[in-house]
């Protein structure tokens, strides 16, 4: 008893090791075998031609505005999700982090619907002269919409961990609210506004689903990184197993960058 | 144990010397006296743009040969056309284009060689209202209308691209979507004004869109070609479908959805 308390429980039955290994061999098989049909020699050229710099360029800048807008509105969200104290939160928070689970295509009928021609505000921006549908700024929003729940997730826990004793220690010495949250509470999670920035950030790299149905395809306008896989694919599987390799490789570091951002966060206390 | 086993051979025999027997005895009455009658289960892979005809060709070809089963799957032709050569289980391929089958019959996946049993000619699709007045080809470069069609990789773009060239009309679309569908589906959700589709589809939607016919269109006309795969396990019964589609029940069923002859 005394030796499992002081290193942690180690006995993990044999048999689970060996359904781990299928379970890690899934996700990194499928990963290998495309390594595999990459073709080298060309690879330079496929992923330095023109339309896979003007989609990389565009996916890149989209992914970037996106996070930041996912900042400016996932920050407060999340502060008002994990410090407020209203009636339907519950409600809210559900609702917030449905396009985690939502398949993005539906997501982009929901904006059609929305900012579209015929949609709901669509239809007072076009009267006020903003047209969103075919434009960058529909890719933005689309991407918003996926990876925002990424944001708002990570950055609540973190406020969850950190507590509300030095914020409140803060108040008792006369800062106002705002000040709390400039010097205090925002410093105190940084480390997860930052793994919650990095998600958001490569699921909006991902977005494809969302895009194709709501932004349409137009090289250098609409046609991110994972639209033009899909449309290489059609023709020249080559260049399609390039650029998913860049996209990979971007998403490892991505994903690397967070997870290791993550555990420091959990060392701390 | 070697007994059961003995039995159940003769079982299986006696049942197969029945069933060769029924279909000889209803051969000789049927209209069809082409040998043995056919039975089992085939796959048929065709184009997105043939789901509504061949759907109903195949529930007719099984209510017509009581005992066969058709499965359909439908993708887009090249996406189609790598599934087979992966090994996908398919007897019948039937291509929106002559360059997919090209590529299958290059990796000798075709039992003869494909016959072409359609026609498709691009049509313009406009919402209902036609809110940017479309009436010609040339209507789609005025400036502000805004115009979808297929990427040129796909077979409805490069269509567009030989229309383009042949008619001397650039578009600048304000997206190029990589299949047929997709554009069909900002028109009929009037995001844009016009897009360039097939005339099938336009047919399949109904009052959803408005189709405008331009003569330039005779310029691209794609040919459908259909053909038995050869990793097929009933020949047979793919050769059946093959020569319904082919036929004049077929054909009738083809164009009344719009699709031109041969």
């Amino acid at each position: 008893m005394n030796r499992t308390c002081a290193s942690g429980y180690h006995g993990i039955p044999r048999w689970i090791y060996v359904i781990a290994t299928v379970g890690g061999l899934l996700v990194v098989l499928p990963l290998l075998a495309m390594l595999v049909r990459v073709n080298w020699s060309q690879f330079l050229p496929l992923i330095t031609s023109e339309s896979s710099l003007d989609a990389l360029g565009l996916s890149l800048r989209t992914s970037a505005a996106s996070t930041l807008l996912c900042i400016v509105l996932g920050v407060p969200l999340a502060l008002v999700l994990a410090r407020g104290e209203f009636p339907a939160q519950r409600l809210l928070r559900s609702f917030v982090l449905l396009p985690l689970v939502l398949p993005p295509v539906v997501g982009g009928i929901a904006l059609l619907y929305t900012f579209g021609r015929q949609g709901l505000l669509g239809k007072s921006l076009e009267v006020a002269g903003i047209q969103i549908a075919f434009s960058t700024t529909a890719v933005v929003l689309a991407q918003t919409f996926v990876a925002l729940p990424f944001l708002v997730v990570s950055l609540e826990g973190a406020l969850r961990t950190a507590g509300s004793k030095y914020e409140a220690v803060a108040a008792t010495l006369g800062a106002r609210p705002t000040t709390v949250l400039r010097r205090v509470t925002v410093p105190l999670v940084l480390p997860g506004l930052a793994s919650g920035a990095v998600l958001s950030f490569a699921r909006s790299l991902g977005e494809f689903g969302a895009t194709l149905t709501f932004a349409g395809s137009l090289q250098g306008v609409t046609r991110t990184l994972p639209l033009e896989i899909y449309l290489q694919r059609e023709t020249d599987a080559d260049a399609a197993v390039a650029l998913s390799l860049v996209l990979v490789a971007v998403a490892v570091a991505v994903v690397g960058l967070s997870y290791g951002r993550r555990v420091s966060v959990e060392v701390q206390p | 144990m070697t007994n059961i086993r003995t039995n159940v051979t003769a079982l299986l025999v006696a049942a197969a010397l029945a069933a060769g027997m029924a279909g000889c005895a209803s051969n000789t009455t049927g209209p069809a006296a082409t040998g043995n009658q056919p039975s089992g289960t085939i796959t048929i892979f065709a184009a997105a743009s043939l789901k509504a005809t061949f759907t109903q060709l195949a529930q007719d070809f099984e209510s017509k040969n009581p005992g066969t089963k058709v499965n359909l799957s439908f993708a887009g032709s090249a996406d189609l056309a790598t599934q087979i050569t992966q090994g996908a289980p398919a007897d019948v391929f039937a291509s929106a284009d002559n360059k997919n089958m090209a590529k299958l019959a290059d990796a000798k996946l075709v039992v003869g060689t494909a016959k072409n049993f359609a026609t498709n000619v691009l049509e313009i699709a406009v919402p209902p209202s036609n809110p940017a007045s479309i009436s010609s080809f040339a209507d789609l470069s005025k400036p502000g209308v805004k115009v979808v069609v297929c990427a040129s990789q796909v077979p409805c773009g490069a269509a567009t691209e030989t229309i383009e060239k042949a008619s001397g009309t650039t578009l600048s679309p304000v997206s190029e979507e990589s299949s047929v569908s997709d554009v069909l589906g900002k028109v009929v959700s009037q995001e844009a004004d016009a897009g360039l589709v097939y005339v099938t589809d336009i047919k399949g939607a109904g009052n959803k869109v408005k189709g405008i016919p331009f003569p330039e269109s005779g310029k691209a006309v794609n040919t459908y070609p259909i053909a038995t795969v050869g990793t097929s396990k009933n020949t047979e019964l793919a050769r059946a479908f093959i020569a319904m589609v082919t036929g004049s029940e077929g054909q009738k069923v083809l164009s009344d959805a719009g699709f031109g002859p041969s």
